[in-house]
C-alpha cells in the first residue's frame, strides 16, 4: 500500500486555478460592460438618431430608474435574499406624493393638509423605508422566506396604493403657487448644469451604495451574510440587524424611484411601476452578481441596468416589434446567467482533473 | 472556565449527561472520544453556540450565561470551529475581522491597519498569505489557519479548539503547538480536541475522556499512554452487540477501479484517490477512517451522487454509470449518513419514506398502486424491526434508532444487490446498533454485497469480514476480521506521513 503524497502536490495546480478564477471574475465583471459597449456601437451603426448627446441623456433617463431600484435589490440580493415588492413600492411612493401635494383631508379637523415639496418627498421616502422594514420583520422576525415576504408586499403595498387613490390618476403634480408647494416636477423634469436632475441622483445613490459596500462594516456584513450566513452569525455579525436594513434600504430606493417617476410625469397612477422588479433584479443579474448571495458588487448592477436600459431603448428606436423587444430582453438575462454558470463549471472540473493528474503521475 | 453538571438533550437523545468539566488557566486540556461521544457539544455550550439544558457555567469562579457567540467572546472565550465558518466570498484580512473591524473617522472601515495586523498574525503562524486574496482560493489547509489567526485577533483568555488541525501538514502542527505554548505561557486557557491521539497527547497536559454523554476518566498527561486513552474512549461492550461470523461469501460482485473524486467544496483538491477495492457477494468489508479521509466521497461516488474524475465501477462485471436512480436500477443503494438531511423526508410519513426509493416497484399504469405499497411496507416494517405507531406515524416520532431503521428498510425496498451504508449506526442507542448489524447480516447471508462506513473501531474489528483502512482520500491498509489490532487501525488511519 502507498502512502498519500504530501498535500502541497495536489495543492499547487489549485492555487495556480485560484488566480485564474479571479481574472476569470474579472472578465465576468467585464463582460456586462462589453456587452454594454457592444450595444453602443451596434445600434450607433444602425441608427444615426442613436448615438446623439440628446439621445444619451434622454437613454440615461430612463436608464436611472432601473439603476436605483437595482442598487436596492443589489444590497438585498447580497445578503441572498431577494424583494420583489420594489415595484409595487414605485406606484405606492407615486399615490402618497400625489394625495399629499393635492392636499390631504383631515376629516376630524375639517381642514386639508398641504405640506412643502420636500416634505412630501421625506413622507413618501419614509412610506418605501416603512415597507422595506416590514419586509425585513417579516423574513428575520417571524422567519418568512424573502421570496414570499416580498410577494405579500407586492400584493399589499400595491393594495394600498389602489385604495389611496380608488384606482384613479392624480393627475396634477404641479402643486399651487398660493399653497407654496410648486416645484414637485423638478426632479423628474429638472436638469443642474445640464444633466436631468434623475441622473444626478442615480449617480449620487450609486456612490452612496459603493462607499457602503465596500468601506462600511455593514458592507462587509452583507457579503458576509450572502456568503456564509451561519458563519455570519458565530462571527458575532448582527444578521437580524443587517438584513432589516438591506430590506429597508431596498424600500427606499424604491420610493426614490417612484417620485422620480411621478415628478417625470407630474400625475401619479397607482399601476405605476409594475414589474418593475423584475427589471431590478435582471439589471443585477446580468452585472455578475448572484442570486444565492455574496458576489456582486454596485458597479456590475449599474451596468446591468445600462445595459437593459439602452437595449431597450434602441430596439424601440429601430421600430422592433415590442414584442420582439420582450423576448429578446428575455433572451439576453438567461444567456448572462448560463454564461456565468457554464463557464464557472468548466472552470471547477478543470481545477478537479488538474488535481487528480498530479497526485498520478503514474497515469 | 468551569462547567458543572451540564446536560444537553436534542429532541429524544441525550448528547450530554450532567458533565462536570474544568479548564484550568495556562494549560492545555485535550479532549477525548469517539464520533458522538458529546466533545463538540460540550464546547458549543463553552462557547455560547448551544444552551445547557440544565447545568451551570463558572468563569473566573463566578457563574456566567453565554447567551450568543458574541457574548462569549466578549469574555474572552473563543472557539476555532471543526467546520471551517469563513467566508470564502471575502480576502482573508477582511475574514480575520469579521464583526470586529477597525474603525477609522466613525464608519470607515481601516483596510490598511486591518492588512497590516493580519500580516503580523499570518507571520506569527509562518503562512505567509497576502490578506488580500479571497479565501474560496486558498487551499484547505491555508483556510484552517485562517481560522486560526481568526482566533488569535481576538486576544481569547479560553481558547476552544475542536479539530484544528485535520488538513494542516505536519510542519504546521508544529507552528501551531509553538504558539499554544506562547499562549499558555500568557496565561491562557486551551481545550483541544483532536482525532489524531498521538498529537494531542503530544501537547495535552490534562486529558479528559469522553463517551457516550459522559465524562468517563481524566488525568494528567504525564501519567498515562495511548492505550489508556482508547480503552477508557471505546469503553468495554457487551459482545452479543456484535455479530458472529457468518457463511459462504461467492464471487465478487462489486469492483471499483482508480476511482477518483474531487472535493466538493474545494474541487483544487481530491478527496478520494485512486482507490480500488472489490466486494464479494455476500461480504461485508468495513471502511475506517478519520474524519476528512473520504470515505463519505467515495460512496457517494459510487451511488452516482457525486461524479467521479477518473475510475470505474462495475457490479458483476457489467459498467455502472449514470445518476443515482439509474444506479438504483441497476442494485446499487446507499444508506446516507445524515439521515435527517440525506435520509429522510421529515414532513413525510414513515410509510411514505419507506416507499420512496423503490416507488417504480409499486407503480401500476400511471398510478402508485396503494395495495401493493402498503403491503411492502409493513413487511419491511416488520423485517427492520422498526417501532412506529404504524406506517402512518411522521417520521419525526421515531427516535434516532427508528428513523434509522426507516432509511435502511427504504434503501432495501430497492432490492439492492449491493448495498452501501455510510455510518450506519451514528447517534443510535446501543439496542438500534445490534439490531442494524443482525440486518446487515442477514443481508449478506442472502448474498448481498455490504460495503460499510464507519468511524467507531470496536465496529470495525468485529462487524466487517475484511477493514479496508483510508486515510487522505486512498485505502492505506486491509486487514481481515480477527487479524488487527486497534492500535494497528489507529496509526493506519492516521496515513503515516504526518
Amino acid at each position: 500500500m502507498t502512502v498519500a503524497p504530501p498535500m502541497s502536490v495536489a495543492d499547487a495546480p489549485a492555487q495556480g486555478e485560484g488566480k485564474r478564477l479571479k481574472a476569470f471574475n474579472a472578465v465576468l465583471e467585464l463582460r456586462a460592460f462589453i456587452a454594454l459597449i457592444v450595444i453602443i456601437v451596434v445600434f450607433g451603426l444602425l441608427s444615426d438618431a442613436y448615438l446623439t448627446w440628446d439621445n444619451l441623456v434622454t437613454m440615461t433617463k430612463h436608464v436611472a430608474i432601473n439603476a436605483i431600484l437595482a442598487i436596492g435589490m443589489l444590497m438585498v440580493i447580497l445578503t441572498g435574499g431577494i424583494d420583489l415588492s420594489v415595484g409595487s413600492i414605485v406606484g405606492l411612493a407615486g399615490i402618497v406624493a400625489g394625495v399629499l401635494l393635492e392636499g390631504l383631508h383631515l376629516g376630524f379637523a375639517n381642514t386639508v393638509l398641504y405640506l412643502p415639496v420636500w416634505g412630501v418627498v421625506i413622507v413618501a421616502l419614509l412610506v418605501g423605508t416603512g415597507v422595506g422594514a416590514v419586509n425585513g420583520a417579516l423574513v428575520t422576525r417571524f422567519n418568512v422566506a424573502p421570496f414570499i415576504a416580498t410577494l405579500g408586499t407586492l400584493y399589499m403595498a400595491r393594495g394600498v396604493a389602489l385604495l389611496i387613490s380608488g384606482g384613479e390618476t392624480y393627475p396634477n403634480l404641479g402643486g399651487r403657487p398660493e399653497l407654496g408647494n410648486t416645484g414637485f416636477d423638478f426632479l423628474g423634469t429638472g436638469k443642474i448644469v445640464g444633466i436631468p436632475v434623475s441622473i444626478w441622483l442615480m449617480v449620487a445613490f450609486g456612490i452612496a451604495a459603493v462607499f457602503l459596500t465596500r468601506k462600511t462594516p455593514f458592507g462587509r456584513w452583507v457579503y458576509a451574510l450572502g456568503g456564509n450566513a451561519r458563519a455570519a452569525e458565530l462571527s458575532g455579525v448582527p444578521v437580524r440587524k443587517v438584513t432589516m436594513r438591506v430590506y429597508m434600504i431596498s424600500g427606499l430606493c424604491a420610493a426614490m424611484a417612484g417620485l422620480i417617476i411621478a415628478s417625470e410625469l407630474t400625475s401619479a397612477a397607482p399601476q405605476a411601476g409594475e414589474t418593475f422588479e423584475l427589471n431590478a433584479i435582471a439589471a443585477v443579474v446580468i452585472g455578475g452578481a448572484s442570486l444565492s448571495g455574496g458576489r456582486g458588487a454596485v458597479r456590475g448592477a449599474l451596468i446591468g441596468a445600462f445595459v437593459i436600459g439602452f437595449l431597450a431603448d434602441g430596439l424601440v428606436i429601430l421600430g422592433v416589434s415590442t414584442f420582439w423587444q420582450i423576448v429578446i430582453k428575455g433572451a439576453v438575462i438567461v444567456l448572462a446567467v448560463i454564461l456565468d454558470q457554464s463557464q464557472q463549471k468548466i472552470q471547477r472540473r478543470g481545477a478537479a482533473i488538474a488535481a487528480a493528474a498530479a497526485t498520478q503521475p503514474q497515469k | 472556565m468551569t462547567a458543572r453538571g451540564v446536560t444537553k438533550v436534542f429532541g429524544a437523545t441525550h448528547a450530554l449527561t450532567g458533565v462536570d468539566f474544568d479548564v484550568q488557566r495556562g494549560r492545555v486540556t485535550a479532549l477525548f472520544g469517539e464520533n458522538g461521544a458529546g466533545k463538540s457539544t460540550l464546547m458549543k455550550i463553552l462557547a455560547g453556540i448551544e444552551q445547557p439544558t440544565t447545568g451551570e457555567l463558572e468563569l473566573d469562579g463566578e457563574p456566567v450565561t453565554l447567551p450568543s457567540p458574541r457574548a462569549a467572546a466578549d469574555r474572552g472565550v473563543v472557539i476555532i470551529h471543526q467546520e471551517l465558518s469563513l467566508f470564502p466570498n471575502m480576502s482573508v484580512a477582511d475574514n480575520l475581522f469579521m464583526a470586529r473591524e477597525r474603525v477609522r473617522n466613525g464608519v470607515m472601515v481601516d483596510d490598511r491597519a486591518q492588512r497590516e495586523t493580519a500580516t503580523a498574525l499570518l507571520e506569527r503562524l509562518e503562512e505567509p498569505i497576502d490578506p488580500r486574496t479571497d479565501v474560496g482560493e486558498l487551499r484547505l489547509g491555508q483556510q484552517q489557519i485562517v481560522e486560526i489567526a481568526r482566533a488569535l485577533a481576538q486576544d481569547a483568555r479560553v481558547l476552544i479548539m475542536d479539530e484544528p488541525t485535520s488538513a494542516l501538514s505536519a510542519a504546521e502542527v508544529e507552528v501551531l503547538f509553538r504558539i499554544m505554548r506562547e499562549l499558555t505561557a500568557d496565561g491562557v486557557a486551551i481545550v483541544y480536541i483532536s482525532h489524531h491521539l498521538e498529537e494531542a497527547l503530544e501537547i495535552a497536559d490534562t486529558i479528559v475522556v469522553l463517551r457516550d454523554g459522559g465524562l468517563v476518566a481524566s488525568a494528567e498527561a504525564a501519567d498515562v499512554d495511548l492505550g489508556w486513552i482508547v480503552e477508557h474512549m471505546v469503553g468495554r461492550r457487551q459482545d452479543e452487540l456484535f455479530p458472529d461470523e457468518h457463511g459462504e461469501q461467492g464471487e465478487v460482485l462489486l469492483r471499483v477501479h482508480d476511482l477518483s473524486v474531487a472535493d466538493p467544496r474545494n474541487p483544487g483538491r481530491l478527496s478520494v484517490d485512486g482507490v480500488d477495492l472489490t466486494v464479494r457477494a455476500g461480504e461485508i468489508v468495513g471502511l475506517y477512517g478519520l474524519m476528512g479521509a473520504g470515505r463519505t466521497e467515495l460512496l457517494e461516488a459510487l451511488a452516482g451522487r457525486l461524479r467521479a474524475v477518473t475510475g470505474e465501477v462495475e457490479i458483476d462485471g457489467a459498467l455502472i454509470e449514470g445518476p443515482v436512480a439509474a444506479r438504483i436500477a441497476r442494485g446499487l443503494t446507499l444508506v446516507p449518513e445524515d439521515r435527517q438531511r440525506d435520509g429522510l423526508v421529515q414532513s413525510m410519513s414513515v410509510g411514505q419514506n419507506l416507499s420512496l426509493a423503490g416507488l417504480r416497484r409499486f407503480i401500476r399504469g400511471p398510478l402508485v398502486s396503494a395495495d401493493r405499497e402498503r403491503e411492502a411496507v409493513a413487511s419491511t416494517m416488520r423485517d427492520v424491526t422498526v417501532k412506529a405507531s404504524g406506517p402512518d406515524a411522521p417520521i419525526t416520532s421515531l427516535s434516532g434508532g427508528n428513523q434509522q431503521k426507516v432509511v435502511l428498510g427504504k434503501a432495501l425496498l430497492t432490492q439492492p444487490r449491493v448495498l452501501l451504508l455510510d455510518e450506519p449506526t451514528r447517534g443510535i442507542d446501543v439496542g438500534a446498533k445490534a439490531d442494524i448489524f443482525t440486518l446487515m447480516t442477514e443481508l449478506a447471508g442472502r448474498g448481498v454485497a455490504v460495503l460499510f462506513a464507519t468511524s467507531e473501531l470496536e465496529e470495525a474489528l468485529h462487524v466487517p469480514d475484511r477493514l479496508l483502512v483510508m486515510a487522505k482520500g486512498k485505502v492505506v491498509r486491509e486487514l481481515r476480521r480477527g487479524a488487527a489490532s486497534r492500535e494497528e487501525i489507529m496509526v493506519a488511519s492516521e496515513g503515516g506521513a504526518r
